[in-house]
């Protein structure tokens, strides 16, 4: 059962083979097992888990029983839960305790799905390697010394050891997409204003979007067909009819055209990584897929945009965390001016710090015009590049990071080494288009590869469709790591 | 461009964020590794383009001018530091 | 040597909406502290703004009435900074792409009428309340005004002096008011002004480094404030000082300007566009529909009264200071009824009660004429009765102050009171004949020229009737008696 699909767990549900409270169970003893040393769950509650399950089987029990009741899910701290507590990684918000669900949540209850627990991130979002939280490193699986990616590394690493079926995760810059890669999950960033971000503890809010993590393709169409969908409290949520992700999961390859970017094939990349994405190329060409090159000249600029765009929104969305409604403040002040700034520094983390002095530097007077308005027309200039790429091409297909997961301590102290990680996750969320990730095979220390796939807007079920191909003939995604074994 | 201490200080006084004693010189290496690399982007001509500020062209959305929500001011400020008498306190506030 | 003084006035209107700009909550004046502070207005993690259509309508309204240019397209922008009663640390407002562009308004004063220019007005939401009361060395934060809708409204140094600054406040005021996007309620800061205040020696020298006065409350503060500030300057420049720009403070008590405490930064609100609010845009249909609701506005109704009612500019000026008492005026004119074409001779009736003894009663017991306990359909009754000589003028006036007491309408009181206007010529002259028979030294000494005798027989004449006879009658009877 740990080692089962949503799909799989759904059938033994309505055949009665476990109950919910079984189910959620067995997902509370793993994490029990395992959670002190691999830290992926901030908070755990197994009384709330317990009586969710109570109630999914008791609605099952009255016919009341979609493909998600019952089903146990992790969700990334950064969703604020009403009664559990919600601290995005942050000392700031290492009490808080919200007073109301996100969308997202109140989604997944909706469909009868069990909250496990909440997961370990990089504080608020921000990093690669989920070292920023304040709530220690997450471990990675595979290798119990390598980080496994961030922010949302946690449910990465929830769903890679086992502890949870599935999960939620957002994705700024590749934070979902990034730790799904190194640690052999399946991530998908949807579309810019699918899934509402109502209730989801903004980083970049131009950027911000939640998306499902999970063990294959199938399960991610699944949780996109709970958690997509308009909702009026969100301005940038998009008014479009409800759809079933898992329409395409049928589709043939034939026919197909790939792009393949030749920036995404330049120095930087492990030989390891390289050779992983190569084979599935190679893969879908024997499937009919035809490859056509594209080009994506801006690529290399999308890193340095994305560090100009993201702080900037970060600063200012997280200027709402002054100790004075909620949150951390400082015992110790002068005046408000005092108050201010010591509740914030002691609240945030080096990252975030970093990231508002930036931020603030660039909306500064006298270096808007140089940093933020110029990022914001390169913004532009990526996402045409795109635009003129699937008028070639259907997908774009490409390694999701450059290298396998890194050592914990690698590059905790080079913050620009980290960021360049995420220079094939960034240009997409950048345009706003839908990114997934799947895992395509292992590097020589036998270390997940993920293959990303990029499409146009609204090409979530497209992608899925194509991944779903894929592993039902490969089965990547059903190794269980070394370090987690079941 | 790279930022002095006194910059730095001046940024984290309108960021809210106070810096140890000698601590803007530790951030002054890393926050200027990181300029360093949002320069690279400075060069580019982009005369002419318009800049991106949604990453989908939709418009605002409005709503109808109604009252929906209800006083829960009790639940709120149960995660407050310091409440009474239905006000958030904070040190003297002086014009 | 004269010194002229330019001003501009900022204004921030709330707007007249149900909830708050961009959430759900209540914008009730009054309530108990944060009980009208929803999770949005607080700026709980995760929350978003949306924004209230009936405001954008508002602020169209107003830009139709003033001639601007609507933006078809215009942008929200944070405007950043760090204070206990912005929740966010950033107020929601529009600083590139204004709703409202242009436009202008007229004002009329010192006997001339002129236009004043508007920058711009733009949407955006206001702030809560710091209270300063001590609790503990403490101050005490109420988010409840958090996120009302507000209008700035911005104009250039168009304003000469203290005395055109409050005529235009006043007529911003009005015209507010009248197309009902703002209550106007000053007291409750639902109409607050900033003026930047700068003077100069010639009016075709470039503009003097200004300052500018906040917390101006009432038109009175207004007008002493900037005069105040003008002879500050002029004081500073005469003896030979600069004038530094900064922001002051009006201090009523001791009528007076001074520097808001200085803070320890120059500003830097790092103005951006706000990523969780899309681009504002207006539809031609939909401006077509708001300008299709507006009512018709004070220039217009105030030449249409002249044209129509034969008032004077005078009296069209004070009869078109607020809608609800234009409204007043013409409901009482058209209460009255009665003979075609005598419009005008009703029209100057009514203006004369409404402007005066209306006017009087509601200053003496402060009421806005929308709650005056007289409704202009009684008044009509009222003067109905003068015109058709039931009442006196005199006695309309007593009957008046039943109706404002609450009495009922004016035919009761007049027959309770026993005050109908005695008119029948026969009746009249009887009692004439009476009064000239009993007071033969008062008729010889008129008839030796002394005009005080007649007042004191027209008196006579009244005091038999209790005051009841038609003077006019009585006056004409007299004069024919009396050869």
């Amino acid at each position: 059962m740990l080692n089962a699909t949503l799909s799989e767990l759904s059938a033994a549900l309505a055949e009665k083979r476990i109950s919910s409270v079984e189910l959620a169970r067995l997902f509370l003893g793993r994490i029990e097992r395992l959670n002190a040393e691999l830290n992926a769950f901030i908070t755990v509650d197994a009384s709330l888990a317990l009586a969710q399950a109570h109630r999914a089987d008791r609605d099952r029990a009255a016919g009341k029983a979609g493909p998600l009741t019952g089903i146990p899910l992790a969700h990334k701290d950064i969703f604020c839960t009403k009664g559990l507590r919600t601290t995005c990684g942050s000392r700031m918000l290492e009490n808080f305790v919200s007073p109301y669900d996100a969308h997202v949540i109140e989604r997944f209850e909706a469909a009868g799905s069990v909250l496990l627990g909440k997961t370990n991130m990089d504080e608020f979002a921000m990093g690669s390697s989920n070292e920023t939280s304040y709530f220690g490193p997450v471990r990675n699986p595979w290798d119990r010394t390598l980080v496994p990616g961030g922010s949302s590394g946690g449910t990465a690493v929830a769903v890679a050891a086992r502890m949870a079926p599935a999960g939620t995760g957002t994705d700024t810059g590749g934070s979902i997409r990034q730790p799904a890669a190194l640690t052999g999950i399946c991530g998908l960033k949807p579309t810019y204003g699918v899934v509402s971000r109502y209730g989801m503890i903004a980083f970049a809010s131009s950027l911000d979007q939640g998306g499902p993590m999970a063990k294959c393709a199938q399960d991610l169409a699944l949780l996109m067909n709970a958690m997509a969908g308009f909702d009026a409290r969100d301005s940038t949520s998009l008014e479009r009819p409800q759809e079933d992700y898992g329409r395409e999961l049928g589709r043939s390859l034939a026919g197909l055209r790939i792009g393949l970017p030749n920036e995404y094939a330049g120095e930087g990349i492990e030989p390891g990584v390289r050779r992983a994405v190569d084979e599935a190329v190679r893969w879908f060409e024997a499937q009919g897929a035809k490859t056509v090159p594209v080009e994506l000249p801006n690529t290399a600029l999308a890193v340095p945009v994305y560090y100009v765009l993201a702080p900037a929104e970060a600063s200012s969305n997280l200027s709402r965390f002054d100790g004075v409604r909620y949150g951390h403040r400082a015992k110790d002040y002068a005046d408000l001016a005092e108050m201010y700034s010591r509740t914030r520094a002691e609240g945030f983390g080096a990252e975030v710090k970093r990231r508002i002095l930036v931020g603030t530097y660039v909306l500064s007077h006298g270096y808007y015009d140089a940093y933020y308005l110029q990022a914001q027309k390169l913004r532009r200039l990526i996402a045409q590049d795109f635009a003129a790429a699937f008028r070639s091409c259907d997908v774009i297909l490409g390694p999701t990071t450059p290298t396998t997961a890194f050592p914990i301590g690698a590059k905790i102290d080079d913050p620009v080494q980290m960021y360049l990680n995420d220079i094939f996750t960034i240009p997409a969320p950048l345009a706003g288009l839908p990114g997934l990730s799947i895992p395509c095979g292992f590097d020589d220390k036998g270390l997940p590869v993920g293959l990303q796939l990029t499409g146009g807007y609204f090409s979530e079920a497209q992608l899925l469709g194509i991944a779903h191909r894929y592993q039902q003939a490969t089965d990547w995604h059903l190794r269980v790591p070394t370090e987690a074994p079941l | 461009m790279s930022l002095s201490p006194d910059q730095i200080e001046r940024l984290a006084r309108l960021a809210r964020i106070a810096l140890g004693p000698g601590e803007e010189v530790a951030v002054v290496g890393r926050l200027n590794r990181v300029l360093g690399l949002i320069d690279q982007m400075r060069a580019v001509d982009t005369t002419g383009i318009e800049p991106m500020s949604h990453p989908v062209d939709v418009v605002q959305r409005q709503r109808p001018d109604c009252v929906t929500e209800t006083d829960q001011h009790e639940l709120f400020q149960a995660a407050a530091p310091a409440v009474e008498a239905g006000l958030y306190l904070v040190p003297r506030v002086l014009e | 040597m004269s010194w002229e003084i330019v001003v501009g006035i900022e204004t921030h209107a709330q707007l007249r909406t149900q909830s708050k700009i961009f959430s759900g909550a209540a914008t009730a004046f009054g309530a108990a502290p944060n009980s009208q502070a929803c999770a949005v207005d607080i700026a709980l993690p995760g929350v978003l703004p949306v924004l209230n259509r009936a405001a954008v309508e508002h602020a169209v309204r107003f830009g139709l009435t003033i001639g601007a240019t609507l933006s078809r397209r215009s942008v929200f922008a944070r405007k950043n900074y760090f204070y206990p009663d912005l929740p966010k640390g950033y107020q929601i407002s529009q600083y590139e792409l204004p709703i409202v562009q242009g436009g202008s308004l007229t004002i009329h004063a010192n006997g001339a009428s002129k236009t004043i220019r508007v920058t711009r007005a733009h949407l955006e939401e206001d702030a809560g309340k710091s209270l300063h009361e001590d609790f503990h060395g403490m101050s005490g934060i109420d988010l409840n005004r958090a996120g009302t809708a507000l209008l700035e409204i911005v104009t250039e140094p168009d304003l000469r002096g203290a005395k055109e600054a409050v005529a235009y406040a006043r007529a911003l005021h009005a015209l507010v008011t009248w197309i009902e996007i703002c209550d106007g309620n000053m007291q409750e800061g639902s109409f607050r002004c900033d003026a930047n205040v700068s003077v100069r020696r010639a009016a075709d020298q470039p503009l003097g480094t200004r300052c500018e006065i906040k917390n101006l409350n009432s038109f009175r503060f207004m007008e002493r404030a900037i005069e105040y500030e003008a002879q500050r300057q002029i004081g500073l420049l005469e003896g030979g000082g600069t004038v530094i720009q900064e922001t002051r403070l009006y201090d009523p008590e001791r009528d007076e300007t001074r520097p808001m405490r200085t803070k320890e930064d120059a500003q830097d609100y790092r103005y951006f566009p706000d990523p969780d609010l899309l681009p504002l845009v207006l539809s031609e249909s939909e401006i077509e529909s708001i300008r299709a609701t507006l009512p018709e506005l004070p220039e217009a109704r105030r030449a249409r009264f002249i044209a129509a009612y034969r008032l004077s500019e005078y009296d069209a000026a004070a009869l078109t200071a607020s809608k609800a008492t234009a409204d007043y005026f013409e409901r009482t004119v058209a209460g009255i009824g009665g003979k075609q074409g005598a419009a005008q001779e009703h029209a100057k009736l009514a203006t004369n009660w409404v402007t005066v003894d209306l006017a009087a009663k509601l200053n003496s017991d402060d009421l806005a004429i929308e709650l005056s306990p007289v409704a202009p359909e009684r008044l009509a009754k009222l003067l109905s009765r003068i015109l058709d000589q039931t009442l006196s003028n005199k006695m309309a006036k007593e009957v008046f102050d039943a109706m404002w007491a609450g009495e009922g309408e004016p035919d009761a009181i007049i027959d309770r009171k026993g005050l109908r206007q005695i008119s029948d010529a026969a009746a009249i002259e009887k009692l004439v004949d009476e009064v000239l028979a009993a007071n033969a030294r008062q008729v010889e000494d008129y008839r030796a020229g002394k005009q005080k005798a007649f007042n004191s027989l027209v008196g006579q004449v009244m005091k038999a009737t209790g005051g009841r006879a038609n003077p006019a009658q009585v006056n004409e009877l007299l004069r024919r008696k009396l050869g």
